[in-house]
């Protein structure tokens, strides 16, 4: 039985009742593969430019990132208590908090929108028959160019015993109905240090398992360190260097069979969090017959224009790139549109991607990591503001973390930064703007900011290069 | 109540209580030493394995000693040389009851039999540690003619050239962290500065298993170079970090690539990161006991657990390698720390020392330091204070204090021809390398 929520949710993202539309005699101008981020933002824009557009989604309109991702995670995120050792909230009222949000958001890319715009949707597996041509379930739609935005999935793991024990992934997880007492999550990338953290903070005890050294093996030692501590202050318990290697049942209890270094134990779990990772959704595409080239695990192959190996195609988002984000997965969509329709030269290169943790505190970053730097000869000097020295991150209680600008030495061009904050999600948007705006340390000095402000520890990075500086003359 | 041994000290002169101090942790590494192998005790504690890393401090310390007249040279070689043997005649060899494997040895063992304990790894900075101070005593103890002190030197130079730093980089370019039997390498990531740099220098320097010289440029290429707290620092959190390799290594005026472009050494790095320390203390943003930026020390050591703080809001990390400014950080200080930055300041040490020693006397018993003290967490009016000694502390004490006052250990190593090779390796060069 469907609730309201749930009937918003579907009406909004595939309503039961829907008909797919008949194809029309001529091509389309564009078919796009999946109704995600990027299959949505690409076919907002070819009909703003007046062409004729199919997508073609084999779930629900709005893709990962709003139906088991971004957004019901940050819900999640949002409705755990702020304060560790807080009451805990009631689960159901949580959930329901998270899928009214849900609903919500899936509003403002409704399939209502879609069709107002002109937009054929076909809801049906997709799958190319030639070059020009694919299969929308068995009904063939022809295009002058196509768009494969068919995003990624969670990576299956070969860890003996787990299909049997049963575990949740990113797709299942945000359907749980009951708080897990006990939550084992395996893997320390982003999305399990995030619901490692959320699901403590609102009841479950939580073991998290990482394989590498670090958790979120992408960030800096200190940020990594940081959120280790933080991880663990939530209760969580944090294994490192540790493997899951079999999973078992016993007593009618799942069971996760665990290495981590010589030893060897049991971890016993109500639930089982499978988050070790994303692979691009390529699979049962066709995509030989249409010509285009792509790996199982790195996706469709592109060029920096997004162009895959048949000219008439192109890809954007998760499935053809590194970063798996909803705003990459729109600005390269934007950037593949531009390109198919004008036979223009725009980069994906050149993207700066800001991308953040949502733990507490949160963990951002963009441009170069200090490695990436020294692999490319480029001497960089970090300009690190403490949070614990920023007025307003004392004043509200807030002053874990810090603000590293990565400024080339011998200038004071920024390549990269890392801020933990609790709010580092919005502070990394200055960065963004300012390396974009080709803004250096010297003019972000003199850049007024309010105060008392936590982005007020960017500025002060900035001042505390400006007092690296020779004095100049008055 | 004040401390019957310390009371007089706090009004001695600076040599006098330089002295005291010196000598207090010298004679923790005389007093735990096991009268067969020569194993030295991890700490104070009763049943207490030993720690080799103790051991590399103490093979080390022994000249010091010598030079104070605090032991007769022929004990002191002697003592040396049983340190030696046991080692050059301990098994080596895949099986997990081995004291070592490939010329490395398991971090803490059985003060009698040698034996791995605690399931702990085969070290390779550990190792490093151990042959630093085999090969300062080898420095040492030359007498021609000498039948003991000859010995020394053959031994010194079979454990050193028997240590296979290849086979400890399995297969990559960088160190990995050591190894255990029926497991493997470890996976522990080592990202940016620390302790390891002697554990480089000394792969670098070796006639048998050499690493390639590339393999410090890909050590340092995870270095990360900070404006920290208005300070140019290569930023390593734990004050220790900044020490260990200091304690062997005379690093004025040598510079290798990084610091030639950075136009600084180690040496004055270590000085900057002490400002570093010294500034948190000042700003002691977490509001804990006893910070000021004349009392100031975060590094590894003991601190209090949370049993021992259960009833405290404070949040404690027990035994943990605690550092600043990024932390972990929870109101523990080793109070041994800022008289070991003796070299890199003379006055702000002792001036730290002092007011350290003034405020809780009872950090030092038997002219010795406690590993932590947290005066933040009080019980029964007392600050929290770490039990016994720890043998790391009291050995880099002895050569920090002895490179302040005389230089003696920085002198050794720098007559060691493969110290020096290890640094030519490793790009560096300038100051007394070019003589």
């Amino acid at each position: 039985m469907t609730d309201a929520i749930e009937q918003e949710w579907l009406r909004r993202t595939r309503p039961p009742d829907w008909q797919n539309p008949k194809p029309p005699a001529e091509p389309y101008d564009l078919c796009i593969l999946g109704a995600g981020p990027a299959g949505l933002v690409a076919a907002e824009l070819a009909t703003r430019h007046g062409l004729r557009v199919a997508v073609i989604e084999r779930r629900g309109v709005g893709g990962n990132s709003l139906h088991a991702g971004s957004v019901p995670s940050k819900a999640l995120i949002g409705a755990a208590p702020r304060d560790r050792g807080g009451p805990k909230p009631d689960f159901s009222a949580v959930r329901a908090h998270m899928r009214g949000v849900r609903a919500r958001i899936a509003g403002y890319r409704s399939i209502d929108r879609l069709v107002a715009r002109g937009i054929d949707v076909y809801f049906a597996a997709a799958r190319f028959a030639t070059e020009q041509s694919v299969l929308a379930d068995d009904v063939p739609l022809r295009f002058k160019k196509a768009l494969i935005a068919t995003g990624a999935r969670p990576e299956d793991v070969s860890i003996p015993g787990l299909d049997a024990v049963g575990c949740l992934t990113s797709e299942t997880i945000f359907d749980l109905e009951v708080l897990p007492p006990r939550l084992a999550v395996i893997g320390g990338g982003s999305l399990g240090c995030e619901l490692a953290q959320a699901f403590a903070r609102l009841g479950s005890h939580v073991s998290l398992m990482q394989r590498q050294p670090k958790f979120l093996p992408g960030v800096e030692r200190d940020a990594a360190e940081l959120l280790t501590r933080s991880l663990e202050l939530d209760g969580v318990e944090t294994r490192l260097n540790t493997e899951v290697i079999a999973a078992h049942v016993e007593s009618g209890e799942r069971m996760l069979d665990v290495r981590s270094g010589e030893l060897r134990f049991s971890i016993a779990a109500d639930a089982v969090l499978l988050s070790t990772g994303r692979v691009p959704n390529v699979q049962d595409l066709d995509l030989s017959k249409a010509g285009v080239r792509f790996d199982a695990a790195t996706g469709v192959t592109v060029d920096d224009f997004l162009a895959t190996s048949n000219p008439h195609i192109y890809a954007a988002g998760d499935v053809c790139v590194r970063r798996q984000f909803a705003h990459v997965a729109e600005a390269t969509a934007r950037l593949a549109v531009h390109n198919a329709f004008t036979g223009g030269g725009a980069s994906s290169s050149h993207l700066l991607i800001p991308r953040c943790t949502y733990c507490r505190p949160e963990i951002a970053q963009i441009g170069l990591h200090i490695w990436e730097a020294a692999e490319r000869g480029i001497p960089i000097k970090s300009y690190t503001v403490l949070m614990q020295d920023v007025d307003r991150a004392i004043t509200d209680g807030l002053d874990e973390g810090f603000v590293k600008l990565y400024v080339r030495e011998g200038s004071d061009e920024i390549v990269g930064a890392t801020i933990v904050a609790a709010r580092a999600s919005e502070m990394i948007n200055e960065v963004s703007v300012i390396m974009n705006a080709g803004i250096g340390m010297r003019r972000l000095a003199s850049v007024l900011h309010t105060y008392p402000a936590q982005s007020g520890a960017i500025y002060q990075a900035a001042m505390a290069f400006a007092r690296n500086q020779p004095a100049a003359r008055w | 109540m004040q401390n019957p041994t310390f009371a007089p000290l706090s009004a001695s002169s600076d040599e006098t209580l330089l002295d005291r101090l010196q000598r207090g942790a010298f004679e923790y590494l005389r007093t735990y030493a096991d009268p067969r192998t020569g194993l030295v005790a991890d700490t104070s504690r009763p049943g207490a394995p030993s720690s080799i890393a103790v051991v590399g401090f103490a093979l080390s310390c022994y000249p010091v000693a010598v030079e104070h007249a605090w032991i007769a040279r022929a004990e002191a070689a002697a003592q040396t040389l049983k340190t030696l043997r046991f080692f050059a005649d301990s098994v080596q060899g895949e099986a997990a009851e081995a004291t070592g494997y490939h010329g490395f040895y398991y971090h803490f063992l059985d003060m009698r039999s040698g034996r791995r304990v605690w399931d702990c790894e085969l070290s390779v900075v550990d190792t490093a540690l151990l042959i630093a101070g085999v090969l300062a005593a080898a420095a040492y103890f030359r007498a021609e003619g000498d039948a003991v002190e000859t010995q020394i030197g053959k031994l010194a130079d079979l454990l050193y050239q028997r240590v296979d730093w290849c086979w400890a980089a399995n297969g990559g370019r960088t160190l990995t962290q050591g190894w255990k039997p029926g497991y493997g390498f470890l996976q522990y990531g080592w990202e940016g500065y620390n302790e390891a740099t002697i554990a480089y220098l000394l792969a670098l320097g070796s006639p048998t298993f050499a690493l390639p010289s590339d393999s410090f440029a890909a050590w340092t290429r995870t270095y990360q170079w900070e404006n920290l707290l208005d300070v140019d620092v290569l930023y390593a959190g734990p004050l220790f970090t900044h020490l260990f390799s200091h304690a062997w290594i005379d690093y004025r005026g040598i510079r290798d690539a990084f610091m030639q472009a950075k136009q600084l050494d180690y040496f004055v790095n270590t000085q900057r990161a002490i400002r570093v320390h010294r500034e948190y203390g000042a700003r002691n943003p977490h509001g804990f006991a006893g910070y000021e930026r004349d009392l100031w020390g975060i590094t590894a050591g003991a601190g209090p657990t949370r049993e021992q703080a259960a009833g405290s809001t404070l949040r404690v990390y027990g035994y943990m390698a605690r550092g600043a400014p990024y932390g972990p950080d929870d109101g523990t200080l080793a109070p041994w720390a800022m008289l070991a930055t003796l070299p890199f300041g003379r006055d702000d040490a002792l001036r730290g020392t002092r007011q350290l020693l003034a405020r809780y006397p009872e950090v030092c018993r038997e002219d010795r330091f406690a590993s932590g003290l947290n005066a933040s967490l009080v019980t029964q009016d007392r600050p929290w204070l770490s039990e016994g000694w720890y043998g790391l502390d009291q050995g880099l004490l002895v050569l920090m204090i002895e490179n302040a006052l005389s230089g003696l250990p920085w002198r050794l190593m720098r007559e060691c021809a493969y110290v020096r090779t290890g640094l030519l390796r490793a790009g560096f060069a300038g100051g007394w390398l070019d003589s």
